[in-house]
């Protein structure tokens, strides 16, 4: 039995911080400009990249399917306007690899003419859950909230399993970032819609509305909206803004007391967790036919003029955000793409924002200083205390650091979620978080190699059973041959001779037996004997070759 | 005198009863040697150790007959985990072996091929596809990049192609604490 | 427009080893002030020794190893070494007191084990060690407090008498030194008197020894103001002293006379400089929560043990280094519990 607490726990460790949030929230979302060329990445989820399905050359309409979802753990990807397609293949995309992936390039022809048809509210409360699971996976919607999880696959507790409560994430913790704030004081009745529908396809029994304590704006829209909308069986709870209370693990913890179990997740519990960006989204895609192709993404920092938040076609490049925010100041130094706590650091303005891109931080070199050179570890343990996982950051940091991939997984590894508090306060500006990225990456290729060589090793054992498989059955087709050869083979001349001698004596008996044998005399007339006897006469005159 | 020596010795007939006892009671039955060094090698199978696949290689490390930095392909971090298996000192790879280099895959050509069967009958891990005057091709998530098909080919159509890393085999690499940035930034547009 | 890029989190840091060390120095300005005024010029010379040749001996010690010199030294760690194992070293000993013992506890018990961060043992407390062990004599060279026996030495005196062992102009050695309150403490007891009648003597003041009260005053001062910056948690020095604190209570309600007070225990000696300043050393104490009031607790009831029953006056050094050999095992079997795990992980 889930219950959800009226004062929220304090999940151990976390840090406060300052918001810096103020500054794009100045105005309510506002639409992007389309682009002329738009980036699109068939990799923009957790799972297998999506296929492309036009080519070069093609037309597309706003919101058509370009790519399809290969297995279950997938997304499809749709034009994110309409255009033509002008190229298949590898750009740069947002990851810290700065590699390339398959992209899929549209040029925009402003038109963006659409074909969009939804259903209305009663219609899709009274679907079946699969049929909103298949509508929500079709629309190629992940997870806003940053990890860009196929939310179809949350919306499906498995058989079995009952769904205790819903929680939706507004609890948006790292600094600067504030799509979300912005999107609940726009939208917040698509908001409510979208939340309706996701618990009706999970039939869950309760749901609640985590969300900080710092956005009393948004906590009032949504307040409004939930009594407009007359659904007032959503909870709101407001959790005590402390980084990283936006934590999945740390939310449900927060909110029920409940820890979900280590290599577990939160359906263990009974608990589904989604963003509440991603409750628009499916909102959107169920009732206006509209799939994921553009989203709320914060432009901010001493970087850029105007900060703000702007609603962004997916496969924008980022520099013309910039451009519509008023462009770069003097002071600008760096280039994130999230937050400053778990952001990837971009090495070019010209990549695209993809569906997981909730901000771009265009810092200045205060904000996003180089930072010093790391001393060695003081074994002060601000770490251990800061740690919203109850991990303990020292010993990681020791044994990653020594390379020893054994020892590290009994320090539970891989329960940190990276949310880089113990590098925050570490006076020795030690880069922990690198070292457990690197741990992490260095173990999952480590297991990979072992699986490989593990299949060589059998492919190479077979193959020498083969040879000497195939040499046996050599051998003893060899070994039969010259048994059927065996007998000419043996002896010598005479031995042929008296070989040939025997065989003619037994011929020679055999026709003495004949000869000596009754041959039918008996009954013979006159004539008959007289003819027989000139016959022998004849015979016993003649030479013995003419037998 | 007597006492003392009589003292000692019960002690030490004691002590070896209780060791002798131990050693039968809780004998943990291990992997042999050669089945753990085994476990640590890249089984790429191509000699370049001086024997004829991993396995020889392994039982001669076991026996004792070979070091353990001779395998290129398996590089730094193979010597290290056999050096620790073994509680002997690292080394560096002894380049008489061979250099590590980039992990790699044979690539027919399919146009110069004349299906002589000369390379499968190389493969040690039966990864070339093909018969008697039919087309012959590497399956790729096989080949583990030994090299050996490469030298009996007579028409030398096979190339080793080094392996691009994909972006989703990146590893993040190994922190750098001066915190040298990656690349020097430029205002130009 | 192209960017560098490096690894999250991307904020400044909000925390800084040298900035930790200037807390710390900051700290033990009240009572190292206090040693001063009680016990004269002797406490700043030593002072002044012991820093220069902690840093000296760093800075060479660095330089053989072939690493940077200047950026490591700017971490403050090794100053602070200094002033700890000068405000623990007798204000009248030779100067080489001082320089043996800060050469030794930077080169030996902190270069030697690889520098800042892996030394097991305390640095200062290894110096302090290896000086009472080996120059017994020179480390029972304290002088009256201010107060008691005439005027203060003097400037030249004290230097003359540091540098040059030439006794002041009027006195002999003898005349210029007195025992402390625990050496007092420890030699009258053996001698059969009762703790009312130790503590009535001249060198006892309102609660503890005299002088050395106020200076105990001072560090807690000192400690409880480090806490609230957040430089130290609370764990080892509550620890510590309420091991001392409850152990010497036990014994002293079991038997008045036999046994010096908690108070005096509390207040005398290095207890304070020990818990807020020596005890709380990151490197060679102990990390987790629990295992950090295990490991005060330990080194407030050592140092009772051995200031009662063991062979030296006051057992903090002793009693700190046993404790940090201890330390790698308190921390493994206090392990936290990891969110989501059931029960303590491995």
């Amino acid at each position: 039995m889930i219950t959800l607490l009226d004062t929220p726990r304090r999940f151990p460790g976390g840090i406060r911080m300052e918001p810096n949030k103020a500054q794009s929230l100045r105005q309510p979302v506002r639409p992007a400009r389309l682009p002329e060329r738009l980036y699109v990445p068939l990799s923009q989820h957790i799972g297998e990249p999506a296929e492309a399905l036009v080519a070069e050359g093609d037309s597309v309409l706003k919101g058509q399917l370009i790519a399809r979802s290969l297995s279950y753990i997938s997304a499809p990807i749709h034009a994110p306007t309409s255009g033509r397609v002008i190229d298949i293949g590898d750009y740069r995309v947002p990851h810290p690899s700065g590699l390339k992936a398959p992209c899929i390039v549209i040029a925009a022809d402003g038109a963006d003419r659409s074909a969009a048809t939804g259903m209305d509210m009663a219609s899709v409360l009274a679907a079946d859950p699969a049929e909103i699971r298949r509508g929500v996976r079709d629309a190629g919607i992940v997870g806003l909230g940053g990890a860009g999880f196929p939310t179809s696959v949350k919306l499906n507790p498995g058989p079995g399993r009952e769904v205790e409560l819903l929680v939706i994430n507004a609890a948006e913790c790292e600094p600067y970032i504030s799509c979300d704030e912005a999107l609940m004081c726009t939208r917040p009745v698509e908001i409510i819609e979208g939340i309706r529908i996701m618990r009706h396809a999970l039939h869950a029994r309760q749901v609640v509305i985590g969300i900080e304590d710092n956005m009393p704006g948004a906590i009032r829209c949504l307040q409004t909206a939930l009594a407009a909308t007359g659904a007032a069986d959503i909870r709101i709870i407001a959790v005590p803004s402390v980084y990283p209370a936006g934590g999945e693990r740390q939310l449900i913890y927060a909110l029920t007391g409940e820890e979900v179990p280590t290599q577990g997740l939160p359906i263990d519990l009974g608990i589904v967790c989604h963003n509440v960006g991603t409750a628009d989204a499916v909102a959107r895609a169920l009732l206006q036919g509209e799939p994921l192709i553009s989203r709320v993404v914060t432009v901010t920092g001493a970087g850029v003029r105007e900060p703000a938040n702007l609603e962004v076609r997916i496969g924008t490049p980022i520099a013309e955000l910039i451009a519509q925010c008023g462009g770069y100041t003097e002071q600008v130094s760096r280039l994130l793409m999230g937050g400053p706590m778990m952001g990837i650091a971009l090495p070019s303005d010209a990549l695209p924002v993809i569906k997981t891109s909730n901000c771009i931080l265009v810092a200045s070199a205060e904000e996003a200083p180089q930072p010093p050179a790391a001393r060695p570890c003081i074994r002060c343990a601000e770490c251990t205390a800061a740690c919203p996982a109850g991990l303990l950051p020292q010993q990681l940091y020791w044994y990653a650091h020594a390379r020893d991939f054994d020892r590290i997984q009994d320090y539970n590894l891989f329960d940190c979620i990276e949310c880089g508090c113990c590098a925050q306060v570490c006076p020795s500006h030690i880069p922990l978080v690198q070292y457990y990225r690197f741990a992490k990456t260095e173990i999952w290729d480590l297991e990979r190699e072992r699986q490989k060589s593990d299949i060589a090793r059998q492919r190479h054992e077979f193959r020498i059973e083969r040879l000497e498989r195939e040499k046996r059955e050599l051998e003893q087709r060899r070994a039969r041959a010259r048994k059927a050869l065996d007998r000419p083979k043996a002896g010598d001349a005479d031995a042929k001779k008296a070989e040939i001698a025997a065989a003619l004596e037994r011929v020679t008996a055999r026709r003495a037996a004949q000869d000596a044998a009754a041959k039918n005399t008996d009954n013979l007339t006159a004539e008959q004997r007289a003819r027989i006897a000139e016959i022998d006469r004849r015979r016993a005159a003649k030479p013995d070759d003419a037998r | 005198m007597v006492t003392a020596m009589l003292a000692i010795g019960i002690l030490s007939a004691l002590f070896g009863l209780l060791l002798g006892y131990a050693a039968i009671r809780f004998r943990v039955e291990g992997d042999p040697v050669v089945d753990q060094v085994d476990a640590l090698l890249p089984q790429t199978q191509c000699g370049q150790c001086g024997f004829a696949g991993c396995r020889p290689y392994a039982e001669a490390i076991a026996a004792g007959e070979a070091d353990i930095n001779q395998c290129p392909p398996g590089g730094e971090t193979t010597i290290q985990a056999l050096a620790d298996l073994l509680g002997v000192d690292v080394k560096p790879l002894n380049e008489e072996h061979g250099v590590h280099a980039e992990k790699a895959v044979a690539v027919i050509d399919e146009n110069t091929c004349i299906g002589c069967t000369l390379c499968i009958q190389a493969c040690p891990v039966d990864a070339i596809l093909g018969a008697a005057k039919q087309m012959h091709t590497v399956i790729e998530s096989e080949c583990t990049g030994c090299a050996l098909c490469v030298p009996p080919c007579p028409v030398d159509c096979i190339d080793m192609i080094t392996l691009k890393i994909d972006i989703r085999d990146w590893k993040w690499p190994y922190p750098d604490t001066e915190h040298r940035p990656v690349a020097a930034a430029s205002k130009a547009s | 427009m192209e960017f560098p890029t490096q690894s999250s989190p991307h904020l400044p840091p909000s925390n800084d080893v040298s900035r930790l060390m200037v807390q710390v120095m900051l700290a033990l300005i009240p009572g190292a002030l206090c040693l001063f005024w009680f016990f004269g010029w002797g406490v700043l010379i030593n002072l002044a020794v012991a820093t220069a040749t902690a840093v000296a001996a760093e800075a060479a010690a660095l330089k053989l190893r072939g690493k940077a010199v200047l950026p490591i030294l700017s971490d403050g760690t090794a100053v602070l070494t200094g002033l700890l194992l000068g405000l623990a070293l007798p204000p009248l000993a030779p100067w080489w007191i001082p320089f043996i013992g800060a050469a030794f506890a930077i080169v030996v018990a902190k270069q030697l084990y690889g520098g800042l961060g892996y030394n097991p043992f305390n640095p200062a407390m290894v110096g302090y060690v290896v000086l009472i062990i080996s120059f017994p004599l020179q480390m029972t060279l304290w002088p009256p407090p201010r107060g008691i026996d005439g005027d203060m030495l003097s400037l030249v005196d004290t230097l003359g008498l540091m540098f040059a062992q030439l006794p002041p102009a009027d006195a002999t050695l003898d005349a210029v030194t007195m025992a402390t309150p625990l050496d007092n403490y420890k030699t009258q007891i053996g001698q059969n008197l009762t703790w009312s009648e130790i503590v009535s003597g001249p060198l006892f003041g309102r609660f503890a020894g005299y002088g050395w009260e106020w200076a105990n005053l001072a560090f807690l001062a000192g400690g409880v103001w480090l806490w609230q910056q957040r430089a130290i948690h609370w764990h080892i020095p509550v620890a510590m002293l309420a091991g001392l604190f409850v152990t010497a209570l036990l014994f002293y309600i079991a038997d008045a006379d036999s046994f010096a007070s908690p108070l005096f225990h509390l207040f005398s000696g290095a207890t304070m400089l020990g818990a807020f300043f020596i005890a709380t050393d990151p490197v060679s104490a102990a990390t987790t929560p629990r295992g950090r009031l295990y490991y005060g607790a330990g080194i407030g009831v050592l140092v009772y043990v051995i200031r009662t029953w063991g062979g030296y006056p006051d057992g903090v050094a002793f009693a700190v280094l046993l404790m940090n050999m201890a330390a790698p095992t308190i921390d493994y079997y206090t392990q936290p519990r990891v969110f989501g795990h059931e029960d303590s992980s491995e």
